[in-house]
């Protein structure tokens, strides 16, 4: 059955080539060790996390980085850290598997995973040896706890124009740092801080290793935050710090692109990790919606509470979907970078900025994901919802800030399209013959086909006409708009959801027809089928929403009625019950009472 | 210490529990399996600290099919050093009892260790009989174990209270909440758990005493019925003809 593997697909390939089922790796293929790894993180979570969120939440001194160093004793900061720093030397998939699977933790989630992403991997990929080996080894352990320090009071989503300043002391040995850098996590209790600054009047930024103990660094109280309440946050003051010069991170003026793969690498993490937040939550809510009775019977047995599960339950497994099969693609390209000679770090890197887009688009829908789980579990709980007492409450204040950090989604909206544009534009994605085709298409009398032979077929080719929905709406808004459209950012941002919707509505085709492929129509297989069809189906609605706000705003004319009639042809579905479909989809987890997947 | 300690597999406590073949057997088809929690959790980590107190081995010992192996790696992921695997389906206690018996009796085991129940037939049956086999004695539901030279004392929960006893090494006990704390695997165990010894031993012939005729889920719980406060009649009603208690 399984094929061999063609070219892989590019970076944002999606939108002009198909993918083979088989090419994709889905999470029901991970191994025992994986499983096992996975385990442990769920069994961490539940002895030491779950049963102490108070006393993270209410900062207990000492305790949060406690809990770093124990899961760090179990090996899991280091998973994907070359065995000579200490590490497991794990995959990138499993490094996703662990971001996942510790993604359920709360405030502990956000400490440990800005620990061990952006505290930890700018060191480990642009280090120098010496660098390498004087901090990897402590920060895979949970020993030293690391920090990321970019962000500045008047520096935010312009991530380059930051203030801070280092300059070379007289005789060359060390850096003097000045500065103030703002929201950084763990900032209270961090040994290491990755820290961004220009170096005398140079334009872009350079990053620097300094060691929190270094004079002359002092940190504001812990700011007051809506939640992640026991997450660390402070804003770190630098009044002439001594840096010594091999302290240097990479090369000078090399800041800005480090603090960029670095938030590439944070983005998919921070995908994988709302997953497992958004099964935690979405298992309370199932739970709860079972025990509690209104009008004589379990508000479960009511369709508005089971649409409510249905929709929590599809968007999450659809978002899973695409996390781990861009997690695969990332994963080959790190591989074939190696094979042609690249270190691993280097090789790491590439890969993943190499699927950049895909990394902005599932940072958004994650973490959107996130949040409207969060929000209808609160409804599901009701007045109960709304108590502090209750889980769900804590998740709904927790999950608003993953929208916000590691680049917000409006910044990500943006990089989607403009990563794309900018692919075309060098040639290494062919937008512009795909969107001819489909402008050439308009023109033509609709070609109806033959009609598809099985469901999946007919499935990808709803996909296959949003994607020309996009390309006919993009390539048109590119030449009527030329260097003007990055000022519409509404359309760019209609456009960005219009990629991200069907990105995920094949990723999770994909997923169910590999997984029928292999196992044939069981159970599990008919319902990830329904969730596959719901999701496409809300997908075209959204698709046909945005796009028919797009194109008002910029064509008009019979030019407007063309695309307009195209956008509605390319949006085309069969009729589909909806209702029934989100239905069985509720049965089941309300039958299992938790999210079963 | 020669340690070994039995370790079963029992399925997940928030599986969905089905039955097949006109009720006879246990439905496996989509179950997480997992160790049974006083094999893993009391039993293979007390022998786990003995070991790393006083020197020696903790050989684990699972009859089996190979669908066991998945339970038996996470055991050595724990840390039993290897694990043996009795290829045969665990028809029933004393059959189970016979296969590690047999197994046991020519290997010098200072102490052979089980749960004092498997979560999901509860027999506690296995551990007394392979003592009755072995002609070893017996302490059966121990929540601590100290050993001291050749004796162990153990301390058992009685009703009101607690006993403590000390026996005889070789023994054979089965251990219950308390005796240790539960071991997350670390990633090295995990890792190493591929490399280590999973022995596959052929089943002696053993009796097999008895037959399962079927099994049953307990009834479900039927809805509540709000009835007015101010209509006693309809709730008479209601006990009358469908409750029929009056
Ligand atoms: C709890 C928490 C933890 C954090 N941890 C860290 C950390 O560890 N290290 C670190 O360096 N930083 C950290 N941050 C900072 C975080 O990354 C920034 O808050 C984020 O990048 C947004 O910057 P800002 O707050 O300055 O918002 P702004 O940039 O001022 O944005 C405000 C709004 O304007 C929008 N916007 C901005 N620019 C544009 C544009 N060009 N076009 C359209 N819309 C725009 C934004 O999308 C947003 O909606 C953290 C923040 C929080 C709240």
């Amino acid at each position: 059955m399984i094929k061999e593997k063609k070219e892989a697909l590019k970076g944002g390939e999606f939108l002009i080539r198909e993918t083979d089922p088989n090419d994709i790796f889905t999470p029901e293929e991970f191994d025992e060790e994986q499983q096992m790894i996975a385990e442990t993180c769920e069994t961490f979570l539940q002895q030491e996390v779950l049963t102490r969120l108070d006393e993270i939440d209410s900062m207990q001194k000492g305790l949060m980085p406690s809990l770093i160093e124990k899961v760090g004793e179990l090996g899991v900061l280091g998973v994907s850290i070359p065995e000579e720093y200490g590490g497991f030397n794990k995959n990138f998939v499993t490094s996703m598997l662990t971001a996942e699977r510790l993604g359920a933790g709360y405030s502990f989630s956000v400490a440990v995973s800005a620990h061990a992403g952006i505290g930890t991997l700018p060191i480990l990929y642009y280090g120098t040896e010496e660098q390498k080996s004087k901090y990897i080894p402590k920060l895979a352990s949970g020993e030293y706890k690391g920090a990321y320090c970019l962000t500045e009071p008047g520096s935010g989503s312009d991530a380059n124009s930051g203030k801070t300043k280092a300059t070379l002391n007289a005789d060359g040995s060390k850096y003097i740092l000045n500065g103030q850098k703002m929201w950084i996590t763990n900032g209270g209790f961090a040994d290491v801080f990755t820290v961004f600054a220009k170096i005398d009047e140079d334009e872009n930024l350079s990053a620097f290793i300094v060691d929190a103990s270094s004079e002359g660094i002092t940190l504001n109280p812990e700011e007051k935050k809506m939640g992640i309440k026991g997450s660390s946050t402070c804003q770190i003051f630098f009044n002439n710090v001594e840096v010594p010069v091999e302290n240097l991170l990479g090369q000078r003026n090399e800041g800005f692109k480090i603090a960029l793969n670095i938030l590439n690498i944070g983005r998919i993490k921070l995908a994988g990790a709302v997953i497992g937040g958004a099964k935690g939550t979405l298992t309370e809510a199932i739970r709860y919606a079972n025990e509690r009775n209104q009008f004589g019977r379990p508000i479960s047995k009511y369709g508005a509470i089971r649409q409510k599960i249905a929709k929590m339950s599809y968007k999450t497994f659809a978002c899973e979907s695409a996390v781990y099969r861009a997690s695969q693609n990332i994963e080959d390209r790190i591989a074939s970078f190696e094979v042609e000679g690249m270190s691993k770090s280097e090789a790491v890197l590439k890969g993943i900025e190499a699927y950049a887009i895909e990394c902005a688009m599932l940072k958004v829908h994650g973490s959107e994901v996130l949040d409207y789980v969060a929000d209808e579990s609160v409804q599901i709980f009701g007045g109960m919802g709304y108590s502090a007492e209750s889980s769900v409450e804590r998740a709904y204040r927790d999950s608003r800030i993953n929208r916000i950090f590691e680049g917000t989604n409006e910044i990500n909206r943006m990089l989607t399209v403009d990563m794309m544009l900018k692919k075309a534009m060098k040639g290494t994605l062919d937008l512009m013959g795909p969107a001819q085709a489909v402008a050439g298409e308009l023109m033509a009398i609709p070609d109806f086909g033959s009609a598809p032979e099985s469901e999946f077929e007919k499935l990808h080719g709803y996909i296959k006409n949003f994607k020309k929905a996009i390309l006919m709406i993009a390539g048109s808004a590119v030449q009527k708009l030329m260097m003007e459209l990055a000022k519409e950012q509404e359309i760019l941002m209609a456009v960005a959801d219009m990629l991200i919707e069907t990105y995920v509505a094949e990723s999770v085709l994909l997923r169910v027809e590999k997984r029928t492929s292999l196992e044939g129509e069981t159970e599990d297989n008919k319902l990830k089928l329904e969730m596959a069809r719901a999701y496409i189906f809300d997908a075209g609605s959204t698709i046909n929403q945005l796009g028919n706000e797009a194109l008002i705003s910029f064509a008009e004319g019979d030019e407007l009625r063309m695309m307009t009639m195209g956008l509605k042809r390319f949006t085309k579905m069969d009729a589909l019950n909806i209702k029934l479909v989100r239905r069985n989809i509720a049965q089941r987890m309300i039958d299992e009472n938790k999210y079963v997947f | 210490m020669k340690i070994l300690v039995a370790i079963s597999k029992v399925p997940d406590s928030t599986s969905k529990i089905s039955f097949k073949d006109n009720n006879t057997q246990f439905d496996e088809a989509g179950i997480q399996f997992i160790v049974n929690p006083y094999d893993e959790w009391y039993a293979l980590v007390r022998a786990l600290e003995l070991k790393e107190n006083l020197g020696g081995a903790v050989t684990t010992i699972t009859v089996g099919e190979a669908n066991a192996d998945p339970v038996i790696r996470k055991a050595l992921a724990i840390g039993a050093d290897d694990a043996v695997r009795i290829d045969a389906e665990p028809v029933d206690a004393l059959f189970t009892a016979n296969q590690i018996a047999s197994f046991a009796r020519d290997k010098g085991y200072d102490l052979i260790m089980f749960g004092k129940e498997t979560i999901n037939y509860n027999g506690s049956q296995v551990g007394a009989m392979a003592a009755g086999l072995l002609d070893l004695p017996y302490v059966s539901n121990a929540s601590s174990l100290e050993v001291s030279g050749s004796s162990a004392r153990l301390e058992r929960d009685i009703q009101g209270g607690s006993q403590v006893i000390d026996v005889d090494l070789p023994a054979v006990i089965s251990a219950s909440k308390g005796m240790a704390e539960q071991r997350i695997p670390n990633m090295k165990g995990i890792m190493s758990a591929r490399k280590k010894k999973l022995e596959v031993v052929a089943p002696i012939e053993a009796p097999r005493h008895t037959e399962v005729l079927s099994y049953s889920l307990p009834e479900a719980k039927s809805e509540v019925k709000l009835i007015d406060p101010d209509n006693p009649t309809e709730l008479i009603e209601l006990l009358h003809k469908e409750a029929k208690v009056i």
